[in-house]
């Protein structure tokens, strides 16, 4: 989640498949199964775990059933052909690069069960309900009293007696009560242990024999806590990233992909985003170009940091020009002049697109002197930031 | 006057023997505020020059309080740290700290912040650049010459965007400025620094500047609404970040709110408050009321 809810924290959402591995491995009840990315790794784990299987694409969206996504098979051999069916598949926009294979289960009964960040109260919140399998915000919204909601204290988490004060809010049946109970303390030790935002099992259900089993979950990772979970890098989504968003985690710049036409480049998450507003307005006078990506190089401004977000940005062949938007403050703009000239000139006849360059902040006087008498082609500096918006338009428009 | 910070805080640096935190305590010394201590159990009893201000390095933030009578700390700790240190804050009743550390954990900010609760530390941060009363202290990495005293107050999510308002309003000044922090969890709201620009007698007119992303915004309106009758000028950042990856689908149902740029603007016009296009139409807005 690195743009819309939250630009400034880094949350990495797991694929069902590695939420499940998640959970099993906090003791999670959940069923046998696999991922394959081949229908012949399909039908391998279909004929281990001996017994009719469904076939789950791995996207990170919902409405998977809907879109042909989730296919029952009866043996190994229809579990290939399901998998083949599957692979390839377009889902919301999501290509289904893997399908899970796991034991197919006959369900009595189902349940909702969540953990999450409370970013209102700044505190954790459990959610559960014995209305589980349906979407859930149609069942906050419609019957809102079928959802307990619990406030958990950060420094106390969830022990057993939190975790039944939860079970019994939420009204679970005797014959589950001790297993969701058991379960609900794992799911925490998910939650805390994995540094996760959100912990989801939904449908958390009943078999016909009474055993209680988490059949799909979420899970979102938080990546500030990477430095203590170093195998969690191993979680991220490398193959369906965009080559110019990898490209830009490899030099750790914060850099989104959008369908515009204006690279952007500025300092501070802040200032970027307002950036992108400000072009998206300035674009609607020139035939409705947009704003081609988030780049954010932080405060700092560095020269080297410059010339290697610039290269990224001129690398996306959908940029017609770029806007570079920079405050000088702790860096005061001669220093950013200077960068922007040196990244220039470490580009050479890569930088083919003209740049807008609006610099405002600590020796502004000096930085637009800087790159005056650099004089380069490409490059038009303006002063304010709404017409220097306008201009980079005008110029990704023509 | 000003909030939370003014010409007699004495302020300690937790991890002021660092790169940053060294780096930023010099910036600080230099724009007038008063150090009087850094704090790292390691380096207890030695001290450290700026430019020929000797200050003192101390074990512990009750200890620096004690020989000092520091009243603020600002944090410069890495994020692996940075809980224990916000603790240790708290626990030794500083009044306020100031979290300046990017990339702390969340489950940590929510564990620092339920420890707080009770005690009577002010936390503003994390990831925030601070806080700044021109010409009289400043605590964090605002810079310091970009304005002058004067009598508008700031409260902003976004770092960048705060340096943009002050320079834009440069002529007029400001009581205080305070880089409130975008991340999840926050100390400081939107609405206390709303409290306690109403509450400062130099404030004439507030600057609130918000971006997409949970609904402090939309709570702000509603405080606005009910308790500010000073004028006050908004700014949204975020109309057009593509939505993005959400929280499964637990997180809208908790905060009851869309979180988007567009909501947050409605909310605040709600309230009565002008919102700006832009920086620079948010600052003509704020110009039309103080009449500069």
């Amino acid at each position: 989640m690195r743009l819309g809810r939250g630009i400034r924290c880094l949350f990495v959402d797991l694929f069902e498949y590695q939420a499940r591995d998640l959970l099993a491995s906090h003791g999670v009840p959940v069923l046998p199964g696999g991922v394959a990315e081949t229908p012949e790794q399909a039908e391998a784990i279909a004929r281990e775990i001996a017994a009719p299987v469904v076939v789950k694409a791995q996207v990170k969206t919902g409405g998977r059933g809907k879109a042909g996504g989730v296919k029952l098979a009866d043996d190994a051999d229809a579990a290939r052909d399901r998998a083949q069916d599957i692979l390839g598949l377009d889902i919301k926009g999501h290509i289904t690069h893997r399908v899970m294979v796991a034991q197919a289960s006959d369900i009595a009964e189902e349940y909702y069960f969540s953990y999450l960040l409370d970013r209102s109260n700044r505190t954790f919140l459990a959610m559960a309900s014995v209305e589980g399998g349906v979407e859930i915000e149609q069942l906050a919204v419609e019957r809102p009293e079928a959802l307990a909601r619990i406030p958990i204290d950060a420094t106390t988490g969830v022990d057993t007696a939190k975790a039944t004060e939860i079970v019994d809010a939420a009204g679970f049946p005797a014959a589950v009560r001790d297993q969701v109970i058991a379960i609900a303390v794992q799911l925490w030790d998910v939650f805390a242990k994995e540094d996760a935002t959100l912990v989801e099992v939904n449908p958390l259900a009943k078999a016909p024999d009474g055993t209680v089993l988490a059949l799909d979950a979420k899970v979102t990772l938080d990546e500030n806590a990477g430095f203590r979970h170093t195998e969690h890098a191993a979680l991220e989504d490398a193959a369906s990233a965009d080559p110019l968003e990898a490209a830009a985690k490899e030099k750790d710049l914060n850099y989104v992909k959008l369908e515009g036409e204006v690279g952007i480049i500025g300092n501070g998450a802040g200032l970027v985003m307002s950036t992108l507003d400000v072009v998206a307005y300035a674009g609607e006078e020139f035939g409705g170009v947009k704003p081609a990506n988030f780049l954010d190089i932080g405060g700092g401004a560095s020269a080297d940091v410059m010339a290697n977000g610039l290269h990224i940005i001129l690398s996306d062949p959908a940029v017609k020009s770029v806007f570079v938007n920079v405050f000088g403050g702790i860096t005061a703009c001669d220093a950013v002049a200077n960068g922007i000239v040196h990244a220039l000139g470490i580009l050479g006849d890569e930088a083919t697109k003209p740049l807008v360059v609006r610099l405002d902040g600590n020796n502004v006087e000096e930085g637009r002197r800087i790159l005056a008498e650099a004089n380069h082609p490409l490059v038009t500096v303006v002063d304010t930031m709404d017409g220097a918006a306008r201009r980079a338009a005008e110029l990704a428009s023509s | 006057m000003s909030i939370f910070l003014n010409e007699n805080s004495k302020v300690i640096v937790q991890g002021m023997t660092g790169s940053e935190g060294r780096k930023h305590t010099q910036r600080m010394l230099a724009s007038g505020t008063a150090i009087v201590g850094g704090v790292n159990p390691k380096k207890a009893g030695q001290s450290v020059d700026f430019d020929g201000a000797s200050v003192p390095v101390f074990g512990g933030v009750a200890e620096a309080m004690k020989e000092t009578g520091a009243d603020v700390t600002v944090i410069f700790v890495p994020p692996a740290g940075a809980k224990n240190a916000v603790i240790e804050a708290v626990d030794a009743q500083i009044p306020l700290a100031v979290v300046i550390t990017e990339g702390i954990p969340v489950h940590d900010s929510t564990y620092a912040w339920a420890h707080a609760q009770g005690g009577s530390t002010r936390i503003i941060g994390p990831n925030c650049p601070g806080l700044i009363s021109p010409g009289r202290s400043n605590a964090g990495i605002i810079p310091a010459n970009i304005t002058k005293q004067g009598s508008i107050g700031l409260v902003s999510k976004s770092g960048t965007l705060t340096y943009q308002m002050m320079y834009e309003l440069r002529d007029i000044g400001f009581s205080t400025a305070v880089g409130i922090g975008g991340d999840p969890v926050i100390g400081t709201t939107h609405i206390d620094c709303l409290q306690a620009f109403q509450d400062d007698p130099e404030t004439e007119a507030i600057v609130m500047i918000g971006e997409i992303g949970g609904d402090a915004e939309e709570r702000a309106a509603d405080f606005i609404k009910a308790n500010v009758t000073k004028p006050v000028v908004g700014y949204v950042a975020g109309f057009t970040a593509p939505e993005g990856k959400t929280m499964g689908h637990a997180g809208a149902i908790v905060s009851g709110s869309s979180g988007t740029a567009q909501a947050k603007q409605e909310a605040l016009e709600a309230a009565g408050v002008r919102v700006g296009k832009t920086p620079s139409e948010t600052a003509r807005l704020m110009r039309e009321i103080v009449g500069a």
